[in-house]
């Protein structure tokens, strides 16, 4: 299929709809009513609602998995652990917890390009990459990425070669995927500091490649 | 149920729209919707009656509406289902009958300590002997299921090869229900992309997946 084929669809529909300043402040309306209703019936403590918030806005996230793929990188005795039970490896960093219960670690080379995506909801690993960016959860890369993934790495900018195999990881049970990116060349004399910084969080998932230094 | 949620192979949505430097949440609302769910997590029960309570909003509004607002209709569906909440009561805006929770609500350090601690989905319980092996042919079941399930559509019926064995995971399609954790070997089966998408596709793609036993059946075994 052509790409101008892949493009003749349209936006997914809640770009579109009426996301307004209004409907935002319609939301706001309720969900302050359900967390009042919610708080008084004794369903919800104000202070662990805040604390999770700030977990997941100021601790948790791809940043955890960046010093998770350089120990990989520098460290070939950790990533044969990584690859060989993610779980562990990544609490040896400290790293685990909810929707990261049971890791795995699937590595990119010249010939293989690994992927992740939940075409059913929003699966992701979460103490590793935190809450996934809203692109994650739309219609159009859930559907589309399992089926036609190069088009949707393309637009990430990824181009792969005819003679890579593509695999595409649909997390549909409580298994979380990380992708272990290609070592860019170039980096011999970085530190695993150094490392981390040239992993964002699309080349864990598996959109992008790492960064070059 | 077969339902607008499962979007695997779909090629109707457009573009991924990105967007740079994306903050966690995009208004305060979010994070209430966010944390309320977390917050309360102990009182709602398993994940995949949540995932089933987003599986039944209405098709059109799934599609028009954002993650958490996904998120604060499993909550509302999941409060009321359990007869914590009332439709009066959000419409009034104020509490007009209290059911008892089975305990206080967890506090900040219970919460983190749950989110730290994680919730394990396997268990040595129940099915515990796997029937596949990896490099085992198998096919994916063509199943009607009128409940939560994780068989995806795009697989039902499609021959396969098992690539891993995850010991035995809690079962979906039954915990959604009340009806039992039911454990059961978890396999990642790879799909070619021509068994998936059509005999004219030539991509070196491929998909791996995760099913549990019951959705798996022999390759040789006849349609």
């Amino acid at each position: 299929m052509s790409e101008q084929h892949d493009h003749d669809a349209p936006a997914s529909p809640y770009h579109t709809s009426d996301r307004t300043f209004e409907r935002n402040e319609k939301l706001a309306e309720r969900v302050a009513i359900i967390e009042s209703l919610l708080t008084k019936k004794g369903l919800v403590a104000k202070d662990a609602l805040d604390r999770i918030v700030d977990m997941y806005e100021n601790d948790i996230g791809p940043m955890n998995g960046a010093k998770v793929v350089a120990r990989a990188w520098a460290d070939p005795g950790y990533k044969a652990r990584l690859l060989e039970n993610a779980t562990a490896a990544i609490a040896e960093l400290g790293f685990g917890g909810l929707q990261g219960e049971h890791m795995v670690v699937v590595e990119n080379t010249a010939k293989v390009h690994n992927v992740v995506v939940c075409t059913l909801c929003s699966c992701y690993p979460w103490p590793v990459l935190g809450l996934p960016p809203a692109w994650y959860k739309d219609a159009a890369y859930r559907s589309r990425v399992v089926i036609d993934p190069r088009s949707v790495l393309a637009e990430f900018g990824t181009m792969l070669d005819d003679d890579v195999e593509v695999r595409v990881w649909d997390s549909s049970a409580e298994i979380r995927y990380l992708v272990l990116p290609e070592r860019p060349a170039g980096t011999e004399h970085l530190d695993e500091e150094a490392l981390a910084a040239l992993v964002e969080r699309d080349a864990m998932i598996g959109v992008a490649k790492a960064k070059a230094p | 149920m077969n339902g607008i949620h499962d979007l695997g192979g779909m090629t109707c949505f457009g573009p991924v729209r990105r967007e740079d430097n994306e903050p966690v949440f995009h208004a305060d609302w979010e994070r209430r919707v966010f944390g309320m769910n977390m917050a309360a997590l102990a009182f709602l029960g398993p994940v995949d009656r949540a995932r089933h309570a987003i599986e039944r909003m209405d098709p059109v509004e799934y599609l028009n509406t954002s993650y958490y607002e996904h998120w604060l209709a499993a909550l509302v569906t999941l409060a009321t289902d359990l007869g914590y909440l009332t439709d009066e009561e959000i419409e009034k805006g104020r509490v007009v009958k209290t059911k008892e929770t089975p305990h206080p609500p967890p506090n900040a350090e219970m919460a983190a300590g749950l989110l730290h601690a994680g919730m394990p989905a396997t268990r040595n319980a129940g099915r515990t002997d796997p029937a596949y092996r990896p490099g085992d042919k198998v096919r994916a079941r063509n199943l009607e299921i009128k409940g939560h399930t994780r068989l995806a559509r795009y697989v039902r019926g499609k021959l396969g090869t098992v690539h891993a064995h995850h010991g035995s995971h809690v079962f979906p399609d039954t915990v959604a229900h009340d009806l039992g954790e039911n454990p059961q070997p978890l396999y990642t089966v790879r799909f070619e992309a021509k068994t998936l998408w059509g005999d004219n596709v030539d991509r070196r793609d491929c998909v791996y997946i995760d099913l549990w036993e019951d959705y798996l059946e022999p390759a040789d075994r006849s349609l």
